[in-house]
């Protein structure tokens, strides 16, 4: 983890997401707490944090390049390399187990031909399991970037997959409608 | 979606309005922070919420207001944490709260945070939660709006700003040291206490840090009084709780009930009983890490912290999760020691090697490799991680572990007997190996 990856090295920060995480920095009561939001920012830009981000973040922290990646590897939502287009995350964990998340696994795995932890070979999608989403009574459920997909089904799966290959995003259940 | 007739937390739940800051004024919101502002004293308000018997709501149960009086007289830097980290298996609650009603949390923290005199407050809002952490941003810009944060809040002289933090992905920052460590940009690990946080917490300084649900009472208390308060629940376990309840009962979701409501009542009355076809053979009450009772023995319980205390187990986050007879309580134990195994921070050997241990020899079980030493074996590796930790989530490990050999021992067995005959095998029906 965290060796920059061929390519990526070209990678840079924009204009508009160095700003912010100056805005960030004046926020925040220390340099070093606005770490966790400057690096949300730069995943919000480009879904993972490329070496020339690190190097941003040492550079206006002001912290070392160890504790970066000292953060970066402790939470599993940190990402240090490009993500497939669509990363499914299927929670596995006691409640969604028991109303059937093992099944709603290899049904996935079967159709997207790919074992739980791998990503199809196009790159567009990666299946990971995750521990508890807090939907345990909408179970089960996946999350997919901001929003989670509860109480399915195989045929709800298929549907969001088939959708997801077509490149539509069906509207997530965490999307309810709301009165302005 | 909820019954409510004890409608403190959760008159909004469910509504597709309820996020809206006019309708929150319109149904009496923040009327509770501007009479706390046009004159009261912050240990007026500390002393309302002690008396109120509020406990905290995030799994330790300890009273609110008395956690509040442990900031040191005359501290000038002073910290507030709104705990929205929700990660314990079994509870979405918080969720309920911020998503349906972000308005009255963002009220009781700027109550608490003037009780507790503290001019910065967080709400950390674990990072899974991107929908929701989008909507309590754009409430609690409304707030600054209007002017319920912000430089002379409401004209008092109060000044307070608050920050909606995203978490990243790490169940052991919902422990309180861990989630300060790492809102200091380090790695979200517990620190041993004492000092504790309301003495030495972030950035050093004095910080308090509740749940969420604790948090969003709050303003319900100073309108009505510690009183009224007190009216719901039992004479040591006052108020109404939420309790997220999942698993294959016909009524899943979230409940707003008295404290001490009978087991029984709830399951039958609220939650219409278990779905068709299934049978009910156990239960965890409190979120994963509490012991799990039996249908025999929780069917005898009532729902507050006493009760379910002296029947072997606790009330925790209220996270209920609801087993049915058909499932295998080796594959759950798995389950969650694969989960607690995951998020060990790793920094106590007990808790790192130990939560290794135990998932390994459940696995070792289900693989049908096991021998009836493996049992004792499991009780062994638990004697040496409980208690014996920085943080208590080597002990959240040892419950289930501990209460599910207790309680179900002859599934154990039956499983080590079944398999010393047929030999090893791949106990993993369904998806996924580990
Ligand atoms: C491993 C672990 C995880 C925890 N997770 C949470 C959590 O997600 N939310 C929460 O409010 N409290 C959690 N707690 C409890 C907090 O440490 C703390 O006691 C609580 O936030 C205090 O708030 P309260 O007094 O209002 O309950 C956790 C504790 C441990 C040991
Ligand atoms: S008990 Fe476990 S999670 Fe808690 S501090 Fe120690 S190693 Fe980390
Ligand atoms: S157990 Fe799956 S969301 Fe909680």
């Amino acid at each position: 983890m965290n060796k920059p990856v061929e390519g990526n090295t070209q990678v840079g920060l924009s204009a508009e997401t160095l700003a912010r995480i100056d805005a960030l920095v004046e926020q925040y009561p220390t340099k070093a707490s606005a770490l966790m939001p400057s690096i949300w920012a730069i995943h919000d830009e480009l879904g993972y944090v490329p070496p020339a981000g690190v190097d941003a973040l040492v550079e206006k922290l002001e912290v070392t390049r160890a504790r970066v990646h000292e953060v970066l590897s402790f939470f599993t939502m940190y990402r240090t390399e490009p993500q497939a287009e669509n990363v499914l995350q299927v929670c596995h964990n006691i409640s969604c187990h028991i109303m059937g998340a093992r099944n709603i696994i290899a049904h996935m795995e079967k159709k997207l031909g790919i074992r739980l932890g791998e990503t199809t070979p196009d790159g567009k999608f990666a299946l990971e399991g995750a521990e508890c989403l807090g939907a345990c009574g909408h179970g089960p459920c996946l999350q997919r970037g901001k929003h989670l997909y509860e109480y399915l089904t195989t045929e709800k799966v298929d549907d969001l997959l088939d959708n997801l290959r077509k490149g539509e995003v069906p509207r997530a259940d965490t999307d309810r409608e709301l009165e302005d | 979606m909820s019954t409510n007739d004890n409608q403190i937390l959760s008159r909004r739940f469910g509504r597709k309005d309820g996020h809206k800051l006019s309708v929150y004024e319109s149904e009496g919101g923040y009327s509770a922070l501007r009479m706390v502002l046009s004159g009261m004293k912050p240990d007026e308000v500390r002393e309302v919420v002690k008396e109120s018997g509020l406990r905290g709501r995030g799994g330790a149960g300890f009273p609110t207001g008395v956690k509040w009086g442990f900031v040191p007289e005359g501290a000038e830097e002073v910290y507030f944490f709104v705990n929205a980290d929700e990660s314990e298996p079994g509870t979405f609650k918080d969720r309920y709260c911020l998503d349906y009603d972000p308005h009255m949390t963002i009220e009781g923290t700027i109550i608490s945070s003037f009780a507790t005199r503290s001019k910065l407050a967080f709400i950390y809002i674990r990072g899974e939660f991107g929908w929701l952490i989008d909507r309590v941003q754009k409430a609690v810009d409304e707030a600054y709006a209007a002017g319920y944060l912000g430089q002379n809040i409401l004209g008092s002289g109060y000044d307070l700003d608050l920050i909606v933090h995203k978490g990243a992905g790490a169940y052991i920052c919902g422990e309180e040291t861990g989630l300060i460590n790492s809102v200091e940009g380090r790695k979200g690990q517990p620190s041993i206490k004492p000092p504790f946080p309301a003495v030495a917490g972030f950035l050093g300084k004095p910080t308090i840090v509740n749940n969420v649900e604790s948090v969003a009472t709050v303003p319900w208390i100073m309108n009505n009084g510690a009183e009224a308060y007190k009216a719901f629940g039992t004479e040591k376990s006052c108020g109404t709780k939420l309790w997220s309840v999942s698993g294959p009962v016909k009524n899943p979701g979230v409940y707003e009930i008295p404290l001490g409501l009978p087991f029984r009542e709830f399951f039958h009355d609220y939650l219409g009983g278990m779905a068709d076809g299934e049978e009910l053979k156990a239960v965890i009450v409190g979120g994963s890490s509490v012991p799990v009772l039996p249908a025999a023995e929780i069917m005898n319980c009532n729902l507050d912290y006493e009760s379910l205390q002296q029947a072997g187990t606790m009330l925790g986050s209220g996270g209920m999760i609801i087993i049915p007879q058909s499932a295998d309580m080796v594959e759950l134990i798995q389950v969650l020691m694969h989960f607690y195994f995951d998020e060990s921070c790793g920094q106590c050997t007990p808790c790192r090697e130990g939560t290794g241990w135990l998932h390994k020899i459940v696995k070792k079980l289900r693989r049908g490799e096991g021998t009836p030493e493996d049992i004792d074996l499991l009780e062994h590796v638990c004697n040496g991680m409980a208690g014996l930790t920085i943080c208590p989530l080597a002990d959240a490990a040892v419950m289930p572990m501990r209460s599910f050999i207790d309680k179900f021992r002859p599934e154990f067995e039956a499983l080590i007997q079944e398999t010393a005959t047929t030999g090893p095998q791949t106990r993993w029906p369904r998806g996924e190996q580990e």
